[in-house]
């Protein structure tokens, strides 16, 4: 066993890595054409639903997460956790232009194509 | 006597410190890109304009750069199998691989920009261009590093020598690709 293999599961690594590549580029596809209809929902759906889907794909089976140590899983999900606990105590505040006492007053430049 | 690196000899709660080291970099880097994408998706969301911003983004660009960094990623993780299989030389031709498809990226993003920029779209042009090149910018000098890394580390597995660092560079790419699988959507298809 090489020295460098997991400590906890020693295994033969027989995945199909290539297989998981196709499935990640079909994904790929339906991400890029999914939006192209037009409907707001589905372009969630297929813009970042399949985005989470890929992303899973490639921390389970690329980055082998689904043989590493269970807490280092945690580690990660612990720091995704932080990042939802920074934007759910921000966006309050960012989402509206004006409070008690403050107002927002920055204006967005208009860009080179005319918009704002 | 020859004296082996720590990283390759202890091992911290059953994972090699090396990999270790490697699994807290990437929870670091989690947050600096976390924290990053959660300002732009709170900003997106009061700023209808950005759509129209985005709207000059180029989608299929934005694409092929997607399919480049998960085959890089295809052949990083084929490396860390022929790691696993003490074959360094396949190893190491593989994350050259890898490396080519960091450099397809970054030749794709320098030809993207320039044409950005020739139109106007510059870093100080809005909100949504500040966090488009720096968002991006900052995904690239990971890139960037990552194959400075991935070269060093060819060249010992070249050799059959230290061939765990073949797995810890990759787990570093994946990352990068796995940040990008959220970029694209955020800058390319949000529109």
């Amino acid at each position: 066993m090489a020295q460098h293999a997991h400590a906890d599961a020693p295994h033969i690594d027989e995945t199909n890595y290539i297989a998981i590549w196709g499935v990640l580029c079909a994904l790929l596809g339906v991400s890029v054409l999914g939006p192209m209809a037009g409907v707001r929902l589905l372009t969630l759906i297929t813009a970042f639903g399949i985005a989470i889907v890929k992303a899973y794909l490639v921390c389970r089976y690329f980055m082998h997460l689904n043989i590493e140590k269970k807490w280092v899983a945690y580690i990660l999900g612990f720091m995704v956790a932080l990042m939802l606990v920074f934007f759910g105590g921000v966006a309050p505040d960012v989402s509206t232009h004006e409070g008690l006492r403050w107002q927002k007053t920055y204006v967005e430049p208009v860009t080179a194509g005319g918009e704002r | 006597m020859t004296s082996r690196p720590i990283a390759t000899t202890r091992s911290v709660m059953e994972v090699p410190t090396g990999r270790l080291a490697m699994w807290w970099v990437l929870a670091s880097e989690t947050v600096v890109f976390g924290g990053l994408l959660g300002s732009y998706v709170m900003m997106r969301l009061r700023h209808g304009a950005w759509a129209d911003q985005a709207a000059n983004t180029n989608t299929w660009t934005g694409a092929f750069n997607t399919l480049v960094l998960l085959t890089s990623s295809l052949s990083a993780v084929l490396a860390h199998q022929a790691a696993e299989r003490a074959d360094g030389p396949k190893a190491a031709r593989l994350l050259r691989y890898t490396i080519l498809g960091g450099g397809m990226f970054l030749m794709v993003k320098a030809f993207e920009w320039t044409r950005e920029i020739r139109e106007g779209f510059t870093i100080t042009s809005g909100l949504f261009w500040s966090f488009y090149y720096t968002a991006a910018g900052l995904h690239a000098a990971h890139v960037v590093a990552g194959m400075v890394i991935m070269f060093i580390v060819s060249l010992t597995a070249a050799r059959n020598e230290e061939l765990h660092r073949v797995e810890n560079v990759g787990i570093y790419w994946h990352f990068v690709d796995v940040v990008w699988i959220f970029l694209f959507p955020l800058l390319y298809i949000a529109k």
